[in-house]
């Protein structure tokens, strides 16, 4: 068996799993207009405020020297390996890192003593493999919008190979003006708080979070949540790189795989939920499509905006609390129903019992994957 | 059984299939010309492929030689089909003519065209749309061919539903373009061109070593 463990969050609504889940469940919403450097514009987001990073460089070693999006995963990483206690030293464990773009930051000349090279996604690896002298490379995913849940299926499916026993699921990226000004090329952003699943969407908030997970064959690791990845798989829609399908196609490929036909002990779905007019109206088709349109269906996207290549990773996590908690979780933002698919919104937090959730993400390049959690 | 069927190889404006070249044009040639003259070579229709960044171009095409001379996609469930790619530099060349496009208040003209291909999933996106390709998708970096990453994943997806593949490396990065793409898939008495390589990290280096470049 394949379990969930140790976790952080660091996002604008705190930097432990904790602060987050506080938050989430006091409706403190991480999604603010600001300015940014690079712009007179307004621009509705969730950004970690510098201060609070400022505050919490003390625990690494020299900060100065690593990026924001590295200062954050070391903090992330840390935080889960004093919880767990594993050894990242140790050749049966292994970081998975998840992200779309990882230092894009440098390449705006944010930095001035900082190694260039720390943009290729492969050097950025190092530098934390080095940093916690890491016994493997990291594995690098960046698989679009799936990246975060994808990579929590990769390491169940490592572990599951034989050759580690502790997989780090590591999932990060930062707001930058090289994917705002990209999101707002595509006309994708909202100016607004996002409303997933809403009759008047618009568009995304974009965020930025890192997240960290353990995945476990130790029992004695479980301790957190009892909780095993039952399973998870992806699945392409080859339609459209910038679209989803429009009759959810992937998705539902995914959903079919990883669902029985008792699907009684699902507490609820926790969706990609990104708030375009498009992506949410594909999940609710294939929500429907696959026989789920009882089962309450929350997006985070209205907490935190979509936070990337952390988003898989960072929803997961909630959604453990969630379930640890029996407690559903608002879908922040959603009013009125806006999606033409037979679904059921969380529209208030609320106490149920319950023994598992699914978590599903779809991205650019016509991606999608889906994972089934379950109490042992 | 799984083995490796086909592969093709393109580097240095050649393309090599299973070892042995089959195309070529000037070294001198810039990798935009170059892919151009190899997409004729192919004697294939695809418009979508002019709309292509270099990276997916050079994937598309790689991946086109592999498959050429098989009965891959006739023969294999392509539900059931997986593509892994991987590279050392994700999307970097088209990450920098994003960001070329916004450096300039003056001139500011960032494009959904362009920034769409900010991601190296893409082209496993544009791969699965040409070939209706429906399974299982990952993109890894790491900082060379990591045959041992590759083969050890796709054994993971192999014991788990997954019944072909298409994997390999395409790499674009300033004047380095480098594509090597090879198909597994279970072994059939209808693979009669298969080159039957057994799907472990020797028979990989081995065959991406394997030719012998004329410039």
């Amino acid at each position: 068996m394949i379990f969930t463990s140790y976790n952080n969050i660091i996002s604008p609504l705190g930097f432990s799993t904790q602060e987050n889940y506080q938050a989430v469940s006091n409706s403190i919403i991480g999604v603010k207009k600001i300015k940014l450097p690079f712009s007179q514009d307004e621009f509705c987001v969730a950004k970690i405020s510098d201060e609070k990073i400022k505050d919490h460089l003390s625990q690494i070693k020299n900060a100065n020297n690593h990026t924001k999006l590295e200062q954050l995963s070391i903090l992330s990483i840390q935080d889960v390996l004093n919880q767990s206690g594993i050894n990242p030293k140790d050749n049966r464990t292994l970081l998975i890192y998840s992200t779309t773009k990882g230092n894009i930051d440098i390449l705006e000349n944010t930095y001035k003593n900082i190694d260039s090279k720390r943009v290729y996604l492969s050097s950025f690896a190092k530098y934390l493999q080095s940093y916690f002298q890491l016994a493997h490379t990291p594995v690098v995913l960046s698989n679009a919008c799936i990246s975060g849940i994808l990579a929590i299926i990769i390491a169940k499916r490592f572990i599951e190979q034989g050759t580690y026993d502790n997989i780090l699921v590591c999932g990060g990226d930062i707001l930058s003006e090289f994917t705002i000004s990209g999101f707002k090329s595509f006309n994708a952003l909202s100016n607004e708080p996002s409303k997933p699943f809403d009759a008047n969407r618009v568009g995304i908030n974009l965020g930025e979070a890192v997240s960290t997970i353990l995945v476990t064959n130790q029992k004695e690791l479980a301790t957190p949540y009892q909780t095993q990845i039952v399973s998870g798989v992806s699945a392409n829609d080859a339609n459209h790189i910038s679209g989803p399908s429009r009759s959810g196609d992937g998705l539902f490929q995914c959903l079919t795989q990883i669902v029985d036909k008792n699907t009684n002990d699902i507490g609820f779905i926790s969706a990609h939920g990104t708030a375009t007019p498009f992506n949410d109206e594909m999940e609710s088709i294939a929500f429907e499509r696959a026989g789920l349109n009882t089962i309450p269906v929350n997006s985070l996207k209205g907490y935190y905006g979509h936070t990337l290549g952390a988003a898989g990773v960072l929803e997961t996590v909630l959604s453990l609390e969630s379930m640890k908690h029996q407690r559903l979780i608002k879908s922040e933002g959603y009013e009125s129903k806006g999606v033409s698919g037979n679904i059921t919104m969380i529209e208030s937090h609320q106490d149920k019992n319950f023994s598992s959730f699914i978590k599903t993400a779809s991205g650019f390049g016509g991606c999608n994957a889906a994972a089934l959690f379950k109490k042992i | 059984m799984n083995i490796i069927t086909s592969y093709a190889h393109i580097k240095h404006n050649q393309v090599s299939v299973n070892g042995e070249i089959i195309f070529q044009s000037n070294p001198s040639l810039s990798l935009a010309e170059f892919l151009s003259e190899a997409y004729k070579a192919l004697g294939v229709s695809y418009p979508k492929f002019h709309k292509m960044d270099a990276q997916c171009k050079l994937g598309f095409l790689c991946t086109e030689f592999a498959l050429k001379e098989t009965n891959f996609l006739l023969e294999n469930d392509l539900s059931k089909s997986a593509i892994i790619l991987s590279n050392a530099a994700s999307s970097i060349e088209t990450d920098r003519v994003h960001q070329h496009s916004i450096n300039d208040e003056s001139n500011y003209f960032p494009s959904p065209a362009v920034f769409v291909y900010t991601l190296p999933n893409i082209t496993i996106g544009e791969l699965a749309i040409k070939y209706k390709i429906t399974g299982e998708n990952a993109f890894f970096v790491s900082e060379q061919l990591d045959a041992d990453l590759l083969i050890n994943y796709t054994k993971t997806l192999l014991e788990s539903g997954t019944e072909s593949a298409i994997i390999g490396w395409v790499e674009v990065d300033g004047l380095n373009a480098e594509a090597f793409i090879f198909l597994v898939e279970k072994q059939k008495d209808t693979n009669k061109n298969a080159i039957f390589k057994p799907l472990n990290q020797t028979s990989v280096i081995t065959l991406y070593n394997q030719t012998v470049w004329t410039h």
